[in-house]
């Protein structure tokens, strides 16, 4: 996956993948789609250009993108961390932990952390909430989350 | 369309296919409360506030999206629905600001009414507001998140009847957020400052920039001389924010008004509509006879402007140059009539009424300083005057009429129609008639390019010349015109476009609510306001004669072309604006 970097040759690319699912704003799903695929996240830049390519506003665009938590306008770090913020976690210590995890991680929410290991978002109540406060790190799910347990579970990951 | 009845709350009402339920209860005199929805927009079905019972569907729907069947039977207030409209209301109240006493829309909101309607005392649930920041980076749109209800009135407007789609809804669910694309703080985004936005959001998350301190300011220094010029279209819809019907012509009394808050001059654009129309009128004279460019696009209003500038740079050639009348106005206000007056300019303040927001940005163009100064200080909409007047305790409606004064108020029946759409066509065609001709035309009504239809065409015979005119209000009609002129599938002489629904009388400064009923009824009042003035033609105001005995020379001199003419500026149609 492509780092931040959008080159001379991003937009023939992108350009390309228009051409192919058809320039019109029905295809805009799927274009995004092929889009992230290729170069691994949907920038400001990458957004308005689509938009002008299918003739429709970069409201429209963004508003597509910002729907769908699948797409993300940011590179991804390797990691993806989720920290719920739902009331039952809230109440429960998920602020604190959110906190500590954005120290840790070295990223605020919606960012990706320098070093592009993680990228951090926050859920609103993923049904687990008996066991809160929740966290996940890519597929794995953790439980009753101590704010000091933090550190140590975020290093395991490479 | 095939016509039945439905039963709604057990009486029979008259229905048709293709309707709503709300239109037929709406229709029927019955009433429902509705949020999301509005008139001059398609129904969205996004609140839920105007959910109805109907027999045989399990769920309530919502009738402003919901059509009629014959033979259905309706409550619109039975205790289920008035159970579930009661949450729903509640439920936008949960994280909304209690800031009812110090809103812009306190007593105009629609959310406040609707709280008011349905009787609720309480909130069960209250969360904090999301103490999202104000956005007051534009000249003329102030929005506030916070008060926003997500109800999308005001995308549908800027996409659907304003063609600019300079809006958008990120996100979803409790993170929702409405404003410019990629967070672009207003000042700095797409967008032509025609508060359409404003006239249709039901709260107060989408206000006009006031300038109404700066304007107590000037009015209470003793060493500032104030000038107040009022735009053509306030004076039919004044009375609207003042406890009047739609319609009512308030002229005398706005004047009257305007001197018992302390204005020194007290001024009409009316006199500068009739100026523009000299000078814009001998421009297209002039391409006529020396091979244009053509068609040539009339300038007077600002929010059109700026979406030429943005959509379709292209045709700046063909704009005329003529400033808009509030413009030339503020010029002259502090050459001729600093001149005349014996008053020092820099100690002058120029005040403009305007039934618009885009005047508040236009004052502000760095071009707009021909007199050496800033020609127009501050402009005040049509809804901030109002808010002035009940500060001063000013009883309105019983004010004595009075007159405007000299030298720059005396106007005729061809300025005051610029405040409705085909009104600028209409004055610049009775001027172009009789100078081109030299006869006098014998009916100044020219009714085909009057009324509500979005885009208007008409042939006028002018001498051996047959003029094609065409006439569009609300950028999404100019929006067509212009891709017709682009493609070179038009062979207008003349063309006239007004950002707003209606022309200046449906403006974003103006009085709310705003629907096509009360247009109507403000465009009626224009008419006979033209009616009922003694001139009719620019050319034949003697005031316009004068000035330009005395002060310009001729219409397109160069004393002209200095004061009341100007360029515009190419723009891009990229959501974020680099200034
Ligand atoms: S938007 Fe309406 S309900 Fe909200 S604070 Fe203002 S007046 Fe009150
Ligand atoms: S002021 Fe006009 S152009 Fe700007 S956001 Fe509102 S509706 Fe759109
Ligand atoms: S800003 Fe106003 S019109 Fe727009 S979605 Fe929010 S409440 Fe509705
Ligand atoms: S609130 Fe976190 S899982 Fe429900
Ligand atoms: S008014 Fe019908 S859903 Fe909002």
């Amino acid at each position: 996956m492509a780092a931040a970097c959008l080159c001379a040759e991003t937009y023939p690319k992108i350009e390309e993948i228009i051409q192919a699912k058809g320039a019109t704003p029905d295809s805009l799903i799927e274009i995004l789609h092929a889009v992230q695929e290729e170069i691994g996240y949907l920038p400001q830049p990458v957004q308005e250009f689509i938009a002008d390519r299918l003739g429709i506003s970069a409201g429209t665009v963004e508003g597509v993108v910002s729907f769908y938590s699948y797409f993300t306008t940011v590179p991804r770090g390797r990691h993806t961390i989720k920290v719920c913020q739902g009331t039952a976690c809230y109440v429960r210590g998920g602020k604190r932990v959110l906190e500590v995890v954005a120290h840790h991680a070295g990223c605020g929410v919606g960012e990706t952390s320098p070093d592009m290991k993680y990228s951090l978002e926050v859920v609103r109540c993923i049904g687990a909430c008996g066991l809160s406060p929740v966290m996940t790190v890519d597929e794995d799910v953790y439980e009753r989350v101590k704010p000091t347990k933090v550190g140590e579970l975020l290093d395991k990951y490479e | 369309m095939s016509e039945f009845t439905i039963t709604i709350n057990n009486r029979e009402v008259p229905a048709g296919e293709g309707m709503t339920v709300l239109q037929a209860a709406q229709q029927a005199g019955i009433r429902i409360p509705t949020l999301c929805y509005h008139p001059d927009l398609p129904p969205l079905g996004a609140c839920r506030v105007c959910l109805v019972e109907i027999e045989g569907e399990r769920a309530l729907q919502p009738s402003c999206s919901f059509p009629v069947r014959p033979g259905m039977v309706v409550q619109t207030h039975s205790p289920k629905v008035r159970k579930a409209r009661r949450t729903v209301v509640e439920l936008l109240l949960s994280d909304h600001p209690s800031d009812c006493t110090v809103c812009a829309r306190n007593g105009s909101c629609e959310l406040q009414a609707l709280a008011e309607e349905l009787g609720i005392r309480e909130v069960r649930v209250r969360v904090e507001p999301r103490g999202l920041p104000v956005d007051d980076s534009s000249l003329a749109v102030v929005r506030d998140p916070d008060k926003c209800i997500l109800c999308r009135r005001c995308l549908q407007t800027c996409e659907q009847i304003q063609a600019v789609a300079g809006l958008r809804l990120k996100g979803r669910g409790y993170d929702s957020i409405v404003g410019a694309p990629f967070d672009t703080p207003l000042g700095h985004a797409l967008c032509v400052n025609c508060g359409q936005c404003i006239n249709r959001c039901p709260t107060g998350a989408l206000v006009e920039k006031t300038q109404i301190p700066e304007v107590w300011a000037a009015l209470e220094d003793p060493q500032i001389f104030t000038v107040v010029q009022t735009a053509p279209a306030v004076r039919v819809a004044l009375g609207e924010a003042l406890g009047m019907p739609p319609g009512e012509i308030v002229t005398g009394k706005m004047t009257s008004a305007l001197r018992a808050l302390g204005f020194d001059r007290v001024f009409d654009t009316d006199f500068t509509a009739d100026l523009t129309i000299m000078e814009e009128g001998h421009e297209l004279i002039h391409r006529l006879q020396h091979g244009g460019p053509l068609p040539m696009l009339t300038s007077c209003s600002p929010g059109w402007i700026k979406f030429l500038e943005h959509f379709c740079p292209q045709l700046i050639p063909n704009v005329s140059t003529c400033k808009s009348p509030q413009q030339m106005f503020g010029a002259l206000a502090k050459t001729y009539f600093a001149e005349v007056a014996g008053v020092d300019p820099a100690k002058m303040r120029v005040v403009s009424i305007m039934p618009c927001t885009a005047k508040k940005f236009e004052a502000a163009r760095p071009e707009m300083c021909a007199s050496g100064f800033r020609d127009v200080d501050y402009v005040l909409t049509t809804r901030e005057l109002a808010q002035m007047i009940k500060e001063m305790g000013i009883d309105f409606a019983n004010l004595p009429d009075s007159d405007y004064d000299d030298p720059l108020g005396e106007s005729t029946g061809a300025a005051v129609i610029f405040g409705a759409t085909g009104g600028v066509m209409e004055a610049a065609l009775r001027t172009a008639y009789e100078v081109i001709t030299g006869e006098r035309l014998e009916n100044v009504d020219i009714t085909p390019v009057r009324g509500m239809e979005g885009i208007k065409e008409a042939t006028v015979k002018i001498g051996d010349l047959e003029l094609k005119a065409a006439v569009a209000h609300g950028l999404a009609n100019a929006a067509q015109l212009l891709d017709k002129i682009v493609a070179g599938a038009a062979d207008y002489h003349f063309v006239e476009i007004m950002a707003c629904p209606g022309g200046c009388l449906g403006g974003g400064g103006q009085p709310l609510p705003t629907s096509p009923e009360i247009r109507l009824q403000r465009a009626e009042a224009i008419y006979q306001a033209d009616r009922e003035l003694p001139i009719r033609r620019s050319h034949e105001n003697p005031s316009i004669q004068e000035l330009y005995a005395r002060f310009l020379g001729e219409p397109l001199s160069e004393r002209a072309h200095h004061l009341l003419h100007t360029e515009y500026t190419p723009r891009t149609k990229q959501a974020v604006q680099v200034e």
